[in-house]
Order: C-alpha cells, then sequence, then structure tokens
C-alpha cells in the first residue's frame, strides 16, 4: 500500500497560484479605462466570434483573461444571475456588486476544492446611471475581489500595464483618447510593435436608455485610433491573418477555431485552443495582477 | 431558462377544479403587414366580468429589438408571460452572443403558450400574437397561436380577442399589398374603433380622455413605438369618417 506524499497546504495554494498565474500570463492583456460617458473596455483579440467582453445585464459587462472554456462558464453563470434576479426582482436590481461576489465565491471555491485552479481573470464593469459612480471589480482566480477605480489592466505584464495607465490615466477622457491611450499601453506590454492583430472594443455608453453595452465594429475603432497617427494596418479586418512574426500570432488552436467550418461560435468554442491567443513572447512575467491574499 | 435554474419562479398552474376566478381580462389585439414591415395595435380595456378594470391598460409590447408581442386574454398570466419570454430572448442572445431567428422567438412563444394550457383549460386563457421584422428574409412577418401553443403564420394580417372578428372583418377590407405605413396605423385604429362597437369588452379611442390604442410598428430599424399624437390623428380621421358617413 502506497503512503500519500504530504503537502503542506502553503505549498499546495502556493503551487495552484503559480500555476494560475503562469497561464494567465502568457494570454494577452486587457484594459478597462472609464471615461468621461462611461466605461470602454480593449483587448486584442484575433477571433471575431470568441469574445473576452460581452454584456452580462442594462449597465453591467465582463471581461476576462485567462483560459477561455473556463471564463466561458462564469460569463454564463453571470448572465444567469443577472436575467434571473432582473425577471425576480426588478431590472434596477441587479448590481455588478452581487455578481462580482457570486464570481469570487465560485472562484475561491473552485481555487480551494478542485484540483485545477481556474486560469482567469475578470473584471465586472457597471457604468453608473444618474449620479452614480461607476464600479469597476477585478476577480483573480483565487477569488480574491478588488474594487477598482478609473482604470484596470490585467493579463500578462499586467503590473507594468498597470504602473503606465496610473501614470498617463487622467479623469475626463473622451472615448477616442482613452482608446488610444489602451492601445498605447496594450502596445508596450506587447514584444516590439506586434499589436497587429484586431483589437476588441467595447462601451457601456452611459447616455444608452436600458441596455448600455455595445460593441464598436472594427471601423468604429479604426476613426477612433486616427488621430495618434496608428497605421491603420493595427486594425486591420483581415483579422488573424495580420499577425506578421512568429511570435505575434494567437496560438495555433485559436486561428484554427476561427476558421469558417469550424463552428466555433457555440460557447465552449474550440476544443484545444481554449486558452485564447498565446503570445510566447511573455515568458518572463510570472504573477501580474495577483492582489496579495 | 428558469424551468431549469429555477422553477420555483413560474407561475403554478393548477386551480382547485371547478372554481372560476374573476379575473383582468384584457382584449383585442391586431397586427397587419406593410410595405416596410409590421404594425401591430391594441385597444387598452381591460375588463373584470362586467365591468371596466383599467381604461389605460398596455397589451402591446417589445418582445425584443426587432419582435413585438401583444396579447388578448387573462391579463396577470398574460403580462407574465411576456415578461418571461422577454427574458428568454434576451437571456439567449447575451450567451449566443447573436439574437434568434424570428422563426424561433416564434417557436419559443409557442411553447410558453401550450404551458399555460392547464391554466387555460381553467379559464385563464391568454392567446399572443407575435410579429417582428425577419433580418435574414428581409420581411415583416406575424405569428398567431390558439391555446394549446398551435402556431401558424399568417401572410397579411391578423387579430385575436374577443373583438377579433369584428376588428378582421376591417382589415380584410383594408388591407393590399405593401402598405403605407400611414395606411396601415389608419387601418389598425379603424379595425379596433369597429371592434369596440361590437363588443363591450373592447375599448375604443377615448377621445375625453385622450387614451388611445397603442400601437408600434417593427421595421429593418427596428421596434418603435408610434407616438400619441399620431394615433390621435388617426383616430379622429377615424371618428370623423363615421360622423360624416352618418350625416
Amino acid at each position: 500500500m502506497s503512503v500519500p506524499i504530504y503537502v503542506s497546504p502553503e505549498q499546495w495554494t502556493k503551487d495552484k497560484a503559480d500555476y494560475a498565474r503562469k497561464g494567465i500570463a502568457r494570454g494577452r492583456p486587457l484594459v478597462v479605462l472609464e471615461y468621461t460617458d462611461g466605461i470602454v473596455l480593449v483587448t486584442e483579440n484575433p477571433s471575431s466570434h470568441l469574445h473576452k467582453l460581452s454584456e452580462l445585464y442594462d449597465r453591467i459587462a465582463f471581461a476576462a483573461v485567462g483560459r477561455f472554456s473556463e471564463f466561458e462558464n462564469l460569463r454564463v453563470a453571470g448572465v444567469r444571475i443577472a436575467d434571473i434576479r432582473g425577471y425576480t426582482y426588478g431590472r434596477e436590481d441587479v448590481t455588478g456588486r452581487a455578481i462580482a461576489n457570486a464570481y469570487s465565491q465560485m472562484l475561491t471555491q473552485i481555487f480551494m476544492e478542485a484540483s485545477k485552479a481556474y486560469e482567469v481573470e475578470v473584471c465586472v464593469a457597471e457604468v453608473g446611471i444618474e449620479g452614480a459612480p461607476n464600479a469597476l471589480y477585478h476577480i483573480v482566480y483565487d477569488g480574491t475581489v478588488d474594487d477598482r477605480k478609473g482604470f484596470l489592466a490585467m493579463g500578462g505584464e499586467a503590473d507594468d500595464l498597470n504602473a503606465e495607465l496610473q501614470r498617463q490615466y487622467r479623469d475626463g477622457m473622451a472615448l477616442d483618447e482613452s482608446i488610444r491611450l489602451a492601445l498605447k499601453v496594450l502596445r508596450r506590454a506587447a514584444p516590439a510593435g506586434s499589436v497587429t492583430s484586431r483589437l476588441e472594443v467595447a462601451v457601456l455608453e452611459r447616455s444608452r436608455p436600458r441596455r448600455s453595452f455595445r460593441r464598436l465594429s472594427d471601423d468604429e475603432v479604426a476613426r477612433a485610433l486616427e488621430g495618434a497617427g496608428v497605421p491603420s494596418a493595427g486594425v486591420a479586418t483581415g483579422g488573424p491573418d495580420a499577425a506578421g512574426p512568429a511570435a505575434n500570432g494567437p496560438a495555433a488552436g485559436g486561428t484554427g477555431g476561427d476558421g469558417p467550418g469550424s463552428g466555433g461560435s457555440g460557447p465552449e468554442g474550440p476544443g484545444g485552443g481554449g486558452s485564447g491567443p498565446t503570445a510566447s513572447g511573455g515568458g518572463g512575467a510570472s504573477g501580474p495582477g495577483a492582489t496579495g491574499g | 431558462m428558469l424551468r431549469a435554474y429555477a422553477p420555483e419562479l413560474l407561475t403554478p398552474a393548477a386551480l382547485p377544479p371547478g372554481v372560476k376566478p374573476e379575473v383582468t381580462h384584457g382584449t383585442t389585439v391586431a397586427a397587419m403587414r406593410f410595405a416596410e414591415g409590421v404594425v401591430v395595435a391594441g385597444d387598452r380595456r381591460a375588463t373584470e366580468g362586467t365591468s371596466i378594470a383599467q381604461r389605460d391598460i398596455e397589451k402591446v409590447f417589445p418582445a425584443d429589438d426587432f419582435s413585438a408581442v401583444a396579447f388578448a386574454g387573462a391579463a396577470g398570466p398574460g403580462i407574465e408571460m411576456i415578461r418571461l419570454f422577454q427574458t428568454e430572448l434576451e437571456h439567449y442572445e447575451k450567451v449566443e452572443g447573436f439574437p434568434l431567428s424570428l422563426e424561433g422567438k416564434a417557436n419559443k412563444l409557442g411553447q410558453m403558450v401550450r404551458s399555460n394550457l392547464p391554466a387555460a383549460m381553467q379559464g385563464l386563457v391568454v392567446v399572443p400574437l407575435f410579429c417582428g421584422y425577419d433580418q435574414r428574409h428581409k420581411t415583416g412577418r406575424i405569428f398567431r397561436y390558439d391555446v394549446t401553443g398551435g402556431r401558424w403564420e399568417d401572410a397579411d394580417y391578423h387579430t385575436v380577442g374577443s373583438g377579433g372578428r369584428d376588428a378582421r372583418g376591417t382589415l380584410k377590407k383594408r388591407y393590399h399589398a405593401d402598405m403605407a405605413r400611414t395606411e396601415a396605423i389608419y387601418a389598425l385604429v379603424e379595425a379596433l374603433y369597429d371592434a369596440a362597437d361590437e363588443d363591450t369588452a373592447t375599448g375604443g379611442p377615448d377621445l375625453v380622455r385622450k387614451i388611445f390604442p397603442s400601437v408600434a410598428t417593427v421595421t429593418e430599424t427596428g421596434y418603435q413605438r408610434v407616438s400619441d399624437d399620431e394615433v390621435r390623428v388617426a383616430a379622429e380621421k377615424v371618428v370623423a369618417a363615421q360622423t360624416g358617413g352618418g350625416d
């Protein structure tokens, strides 16, 4: 009879945390910024079907980095919580806080009980109406939840990005300006000019009645970027094909998922490429985004 | 969605046998295709037995951005059914990232009507009328139901409710292919006027209290409520045509 090897709880949680952090650090970063009329969410995403940004409810959006199949589970659970609450009570009784708490509970439980922690970081963004402030909730793989103000970067190189945003972000930016800032920051994190794939941009617009979430089309993003002299190739509609050097391209599985015949638009996405775009350059970075315990 | 995750929120179906509750009923609604899509309209009266329960009840609702749903029958379960239907459509759209097809929405509503059948057998009948703009086929479409959840598509116009037969007669005379928007709105307001003329449970345009039928269009640009002012103009025209004809 074999005796199980003793592993101390400290070692056990540390291993899990390291594992999750490494997975998250491999993914491309994501930036969330408050601007004058709402909240803008920006990330690189070669796929136009497998979204990293999504609508949860009237004023609430979801953004995630990490393994696609895992955050997709969380996203669908969030939509379900929001819709059931909205149906049972009223539309204004659905709050970002409640959803962020639910995510925190789910991630804590998975981190503690499952044999593998989720390699995800999630942001629940809620735009305030009628004078109420916006809210940005940042939830990490072990369920730690954190309330942010103004800006938030997560994913690979998140520490650098947050430091950069700290320097450059200011209140009261217009939408165009904040998209440009987001791209500038994302570019900095990417190895030499590799932000060549498609940008996924969505906004929560305070002034829109009822459902305030809206995706920006590639054209709209291109127009917003024009002022900064960003070459239009930066948001080429060509999608993954536009990526230049191999090091910058999405992971092979991800590219396959974008193909027309793959049926990849289902919620589970392509089996193999679940972890989304993977920049191979970010090997050195470990531990961005971990906010203590 | 609710059946799977929160079944306790669904309406309990059964009443003791033989009990007929005195409940609020909504009455006549009608829809008609026109050149750019569909128009749907409903009168504003709700009855409770032989008395008027409410003069300005709303029976026409947006189901989502590109479809509208109206109902005739028991108002409580009817409005609840529509609320659940709206939630289902929005839930599907958010989870999948794109909306259901118009056909899919119509089938979903059919299932919901069918699940109301036990209550319908006890007198709580709800019959919806569903219409919308089909973005794939670039046309307006109208779907009607019976209490069993049976679902049929109507090519041109349809009405439901206690005044439905009378309203249908008017629409039959007025309908022709490629109707203009104002023409279709006029036809529906006139149909509801005629229904109110014959059916006590249907309310006509109330020029004294300024309560007019609720009218909405669904076209390529989506669901849009027709303003009260525009409906008032149509209603006054209908009334003027009646008095003019009587002189």
